[in-house]
């Protein structure tokens, strides 16, 4: 299983220099194992640097990036190869595509790789499938997609490299509510196959209860919070406190238990209320 | 690979210097760089020297950075400093290797000369683009050139321009990071192979850059003909420049060390041949 630990890392923006900025600040976390792990925080907390350090695009100031126990940064020339172990897809990736057709712009990746035509091209086209995109769009230029069409044109060129650790960066932001299930099932489905590690970054408290199976908070550039779902969402006070918020349906939950409806702790997505709720009333489960 | 654009960069502060009319500092720099020009010998240079530390002490910027910015200047330094050793010839041979010769002479201008040219540098960047935010800049540009406009010339379009322009460049930088690390991420490789390869590498950058930067163009054009933008005809300022007692005082000094520099350079010395 592949591991990916980041030891004492801290890392400045703009070091030395009249106004840098202390991105993060000494974290420790073990990432891995076959889980979904799910990076909240408020806009600023550092949440993208960490996701830039796991593949190498940023060297952490101090401290280390251990990927199987192997610092990343020891030959600084192969850091190519973490790359491709490493999937990484940024904020925004949309404003990535540059070449003629999609099929060239998903095939970026895998011919950085070395790989054969041939197996680029199966890739290219498992890639697209995942991504949902119409195999249709291949040969259009990708300037021609519309904004949530070229998010996955763009999902699909990391994707097509197959890394061993897939890590996502606001994936969904942008998207409408159906793509937005579709991609993160996907995502879910592919991380639940392939017994990887996927690590994702979103705002949405509802998409982290729905498919993740840790949650870390990050807060002014440290690790705020680490635990599964109840773990998290069960320090909802201090959830506020670094200005982010647990689903709806847990105040839901928490005023019917106010109005003497108790369906029982741990509330965080629908799917579990509905369940909880019918069992209550003696109906059937779904 | 990191972009560093300190070269250029206004540094907060509130100095007088920070709050000098921008017209002011531009004519100062003007003639700050001619009296730089101006400059024969070592007792000229010394004058200058002391002018270049005066600025930087009033300015109030830290020398750290003052140094940092002329960085990229490095390499052309060096490249005129041995153009000078190596090619000049004098009176004082102190070195003769076969078709080599180097003379006293030659080390002297090739130090003059690095120094001339750092003395530029610190004046020009002190005065105009340490203390002075670009948008004061091209507002005082602007006023400068005003007269042209009688004999038609699009002064206000022209700073304009300039001031989008520069307006831009700290989000194009940023830009271009962002798409080389998503390229990065997907295994781009911009520092190995043959010319050629490493030419062919850009492309996945510059053609997203190049997109945006047209996204952007259109947004800002679309977004000021919503404000009802026309051009310079009848529109009034928001902040009004205003020179003050300070402005006339500075001016007057960089004439006062012209003239300075003009009476030094008649004490002799090593002279400088260019
Ligand atoms: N390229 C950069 N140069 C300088 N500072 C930066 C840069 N990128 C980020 N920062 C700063 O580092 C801090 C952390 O930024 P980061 O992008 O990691 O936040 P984030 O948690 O991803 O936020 P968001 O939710 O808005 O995406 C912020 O204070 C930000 O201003
Ligand atoms: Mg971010």
């Amino acid at each position: 299983m592949y591991q990916i630990e980041l030891k004492n890392v801290s890392f400045v923006y703009g070091a030395g220099e009249p106004y840098e900025i202390r991105a993060l600040d000494n974290i420790n976390l073990h990432l891995g194992g076959s889980v979904m792990t799910g990076f909240m925080g408020h806009t600023g907390s550092g949440k993208s640097t960490l996701v830039q350090l796991l593949n190498g695009i940023l060297k952490p100031t101090s401290g280390q990036v251990l990927l199987d126990g192997k610092d990343i940064w020891e030959d600084p020339k192969k850091i190519r190869d973490i790359r491709f172990r490493v999937g990484v897809v940024m904020q925004y990736p949309e404003y990535q595509l540059f070449d003629e057709t999609v099929r060239d712009d998903i095939a970026f990746g895998p011919k950085n790789m070395g790989l054969s035509k041939e197996e680029i091209e199966q890739r290219v086209i498992d890639a697209v499938h995942f991504a949902g995109l119409d195999e249709s769009l291949l040969d259009k230029s990708p300037f021609e997609l519309s904004g949530g069409q070229k998010r996955r044109a763009a999902l699909a060129g990391v994707i097509a490299m197959r890394p061993e650790i897939l890590v996502l960066d606001e994936p969904a932001a942008g998207l409408d509510p159906g793509g937005r299930r579709e991609i993160l099932g996907r995502i879910r489905e592919f991380q639940r196959s392939s017994g990887t590690s996927v690590i994702i970054v979103s705002h949405s408290m509802e998409d982290m209860a729905m498919y993740c199976d840790r949650i870390i908070v990050m807060s002014a550039g440290k690790v705020a919070m680490d635990g599964t779902c109840s773990e998290v969402f069960g320090r909802y006070n201090e959830l506020l406190d670094v200005g982010l918020d647990v689903p709806q349906i847990t105040y839901v939950a928490d005023e019917l238990r106010k109005h003497g409806i108790d369906i029982g702790a741990d509330i965080y997505t629908v799917k579990y209320a509905a369940s909880q709720i019918l069992s209550k009333i003696g109906g059937r489960q779904i | 690979m990191n972009l560093d654009i300190s070269f250029g960069q206004y540094c907060e502060g509130n100095s007088i210097l920070h709050r000098m009319d921008p017209r002011a500092k531009i004519i100062a720099a003007i003639m700050y760089i001619v009296a730089v020009f101006l400059a024969k010998n070592l007792y000229a240079f010394a004058l200058l020297l002391l002018s270049a530390i005066f600025l930087i002490a009033v300015s109030g910027i830290p020398l750290r950075i003052v140094l940092k910015s002329m960085k990229p200047l490095v390499i052309i330094l060096l490249f005129t400093a041995v153009i000078n050793i190596f090619w000049m010839e004098g009176e004082t041979l102190l070195v003769s290797l076969g078709f080599i010769q180097i003379y006293l002479e030659g080390i002297i201008n090739a130090i003059l000369i690095a120094v001339r040219i750092i003395i530029l540098l610190v004046g020009t960047t002190i005065f105009m683009t340490f203390t002075t935010t670009p948008i004061a800049l091209t507002d005082g540009l602007e006023q400068l050139l005003s007269p042209l406009k009688k004999i038609g010339l699009p002064v206000h379009e022209f700073s304009m321009m300039m001031t989008i322009a520069l307006r831009f460049i700290p989000t194009l930088t940023e830009e271009t990071q962002k798409i080389m690390n998503a390229q990065k991420a997907r295994g781009a490789d911009f520092s190995t192979g043959s010319l050629l390869q490493r030419a062919k590498a850009l492309v996945p950058i510059l053609v997203p850059l190049f997109v945006s930067a047209f996204r952007r163009a259109d947004e800002l054009a679309t977004a000021m003909e919503c404000r009802c933008y026309t051009g310079g005809d009848g529109r009034t300022r928001m902040n009004v420049l205003h020179a003050g007692a300070m402005d006339y005082v500075f001016c007057i000094l960089v004439i006062a060390l012209g003239a300075g520099i003009l009476v030094l350079n008649q004490f002799g010395g090593y002279m400088l041949s260019w």
